[in-house]
């Protein structure tokens, strides 16, 4: 009997139970990327195949995209030549795509959400890691390889063994500069990189349901940091209320039915899980990571530990600290930074700029720091402007960018250069990310905001306590 | 994506004990711009292979002669961390590697090697130590991964252990099959399900 939210998400899409193999998975919605697509629509065609369900299928420019210029040719031929191709294939097979300049145009787990694409219940894949997003929403999505790519476009279903499920409960009321990203960076560290591998999570709790749709997305994005395959919160009214009268969603009398359906995604009281943990909202702080994996956080005003106290082996530890060149022991606070980065799929939503222009408001930009502040979408940009964050941005001496992926990953222009500290909202803190020999700390918004106004790691609390008192 | 069959191989290995390798450091970004699926192996590791002037880092396993032309990578827990790009595993492929050996692997990954024809072996973190030590000892070193018999063999000491994969995955791996095959012999009944999707 299927009685949690992610059993019965996943049993109401299999086609069909392969014997001592994985199921056959019917996918609702899939996204595609310049970056993982093309070959897979190489593949496609040298096999003779179609797209089968080309209005299941959305394709958005945003791993290599500039964030400076968007009006003129991509000047990198490379870059350019995997979003011609994406523009291409898009064309080609009757695909829906949001190229640069294109006003759904954003990165695309933004982009999904926002033009109601993302649907509760809905199984939702894209070549990308990150697409566990989309699990905020109630849906099981996760990332694919570019095989699986070309499965999707050629059948629409891939081949999959359900994961074991894992439920993270977290209660209580958050603290003062304790954002949905601190949840997700504390979790994680708890669990570390690989601790929920194997497992597909549900977020559970009084944190999670008072979580707004761009914090829920924050969380789950950051799902595939601990290695589970994806991470899901039960639909509620605030779920409704998102995506209510968006583009894509259901209108009218198809709303009304689907209602009838997302109304029985809950997980069942007595329903079980394969490991449950639970955690208490107030031992939560600020978050910041020290070393090169997303589980090497710490609370910001915490010091780096011991390789005696650390869990795994002592060599990769040092190894992960002298690439960072920190030592054993140090603080975090007060560490001088180069670079600040607001943006990417964990991010770069409304909610992220409201929270960066909370603290930066009325304060300067440190001399010391070069910042890049993007958006996620054309959206963002439209809203960060109707509310007037823009003013208090470039007051501040910053400057909005236009949107993409930019230094999450560094395919485009953004590159942290070798040796130099970020400050990063992004995901991952893997050596070189930003740019060979880049050094990241992953973080919220507001250690962001807080760290780019000092031009050292700065707690937010001191700053909001500040403006608050 | 067709690859050669595999059934039972058995070769040196090159040995990588490091923890939580992940898809970033197994081929960056910067590398993931074409758009065939050519040369892959230039890259390899590329910020642990070479130093920034492109000379190469003579400590790195990759690098050194006596592990040359091995067709196993015995890597750290938690191999393959981060990213999805099966870039990575075209890499580990183009590489001339057939099979991957470690203690834990993250999920997207082992999937995109299974569907490009590198064989992912998880084994114990016991049996992981004892084919570093024995590969640190002597990098002549033979190890024999048997896919029908679900094994894998330290040669010289006949040390062995057996590995999980699932039976499809198994037979898609010994004849070479992909997903694609399957799912398009089934194709009515995929159409037949659609039509059951509310949206």
């Amino acid at each position: 009997m299927a009685n949690t939210l992610f059993d019965k998400v996943w049993d109401s899409h299999v086609v069909r139970q392969v014997k001592d193999g994985p199921d056959v998975f019917f996918i609702d919605r899939h996204f595609i990327h310049e970056v993982t697509s093309p070959v897979a629509f190489l593949g496609l065609e040298s096999r003779g195949n179609s797209v089968v369900y080309p209005a299941r299928t959305f394709a958005t420019a945003d791993h290599n995209t500039p964030t400076i210029n968007q009006h003129l040719p991509v000047a990198d031929p490379l870059s350019a030549n995997q979003l011609d191709a994406l523009e291409n294939n898009a064309k080609k097979h009757g695909i829906t795509h949001w190229g640069l300049g294109d006003e759904n145009n954003g990165i695309v787990h933004v982009v999904g959400p926002e033009n109601g694409i993302t649907l509760p219940g809905a199984t939702i894949v894209c070549g990308d890691s990150h697409t566990s997003t989309h699990g905020a929403f109630g849906a099981i999505a996760f990332g694919i390889g570019t095989s699986e790519v070309e499965m999707v476009l050629s059948t629409q279903c891939i081949m999959q063994s359900k994961p074991k499920s894992m439920r993270i409960n977290v209660n209580g009321k958050l603290g003062l500069g304790v954002t949905p990203k601190d949840v997700a960076l504390y979790i994680i560290a708890k669990q570390t990189t690989s601790g929920a591998t194997g497992y597909f999570i549900e977020y559970a709790g009084d944190v999670f349901e008072d979580m707004s749709m761009e914090g829920r997305m924050t969380v789950c994005n950051l799902s595939i940091e601990m290695g589970a395959r994806g991470g899901m919160i039960a639909p509620d009214a605030k779920t409704y209320e998102y995506i209510k009268g968006r583009a894509q969603t259901p209108k009218g009398a198809a709303w009304d039915k689907a209602m009838k359906y997302w109304d029985t995604l809950y997980t069942a009281k007595d329903a079980e899980f394969d490991v449950e943990f639970t955690y208490d909202a107030s031992d939560i702080e600020p978050m910041i990571t020290y070393g090169t994996n997303p589980g090497m956080g710490m609370g910001v005003t915490k010091s780096i530990p011991l390789a005696e106290n650390v869990e795994g082996g002592v060599e990769t530890y040092r190894k992960s600290l002298g690439y960072m060149s920190f030592n054993e022991g140090d603080s975090m606070i007060g560490k001088e930074i180069d670079f600040v980065f607001l943006g990417s799929c964990t991010n770069g939503r409304i909610e992220d700029f409201r929270g960066f222009c909370s603290i930066v408001k009325g304060r300067q930009k440190a001399p010391n720091v070069t910042a890049w502040l993007v958006p996620g979408s054309h959206k963002v940009v439209d809203q960060i402007k109707a509310e007037g964050l823009d003013k208090i941005i470039t007051d501040a001496g910053f400057v909005l960018r236009e949107p993409g992926c930019s230094a999450c990953l560094a395919m485009n222009d953004d590159k942290v250069p070798s040796g130099k500290l970020s400050v990063s909202t992004s995901n991952r803190n893997f050596e070189g990310r930003q740019g060979p020999g880049s050094r990241t700390l992953l973080a919220s918004p507001l250690v962001a905001a807080a760290s780019a106004v000092e031009g050292v790691v700065t707690d937010p609390r001191t700053l909001l306590k500040k403006q608050y008192a | 994506m067709a690859y050669d069959k595999f059934e039972v191989l058995t070769s040196t290995a090159y040995p990588l004990p490091i923890e939580n390798v992940d898809t970033d450091q197994i081929i960056p970004a910067r590398f993931l711009k074409a758009t065939e699926r050519v040369d892959f192996d230039v890259n390899f590791f590329r910020d642990w292979r070479y130093n920034q002037d492109g000379t190469p880092k003579p400590d790195f396993p990759l690098n050194k002669k006596m592990h040359a032309g091995s067709k196993i990578l015995v890597g750290g827990r938690n191999f393959g961390s981060g990213s999805s790009r099966e870039h990575a595993a075209w890499s580990v492929y183009d590489f001339g590697l057939r099979c991957v050996i470690s203690s834990a692997f993250a999920d997207i990954f082992k999937n995109n090697c299974l569907n490009v024809g590198v064989l992912p072996v998880q084994v114990s973190a016991e049996f992981a130590d004892t084919l570093f030590a024995a590969i640190m000892a002597d990098p002549k070193t033979e190890i024999k991964v048997d896919l029908p018999n679900q094994t894998v063999t330290l040669v010289a000491t006949g040390e062995s252990e057996f590995f999980v994969i699932n039976t499809y995955k198994k037979d898609n791996m010994l004849n070479g099959f992909d997903d694609i095959d399957y799912l398009k012999n089934i194709e009515n009944e995929i159409t037949e399900f659609a039509k059951t999707r509310p949206f």
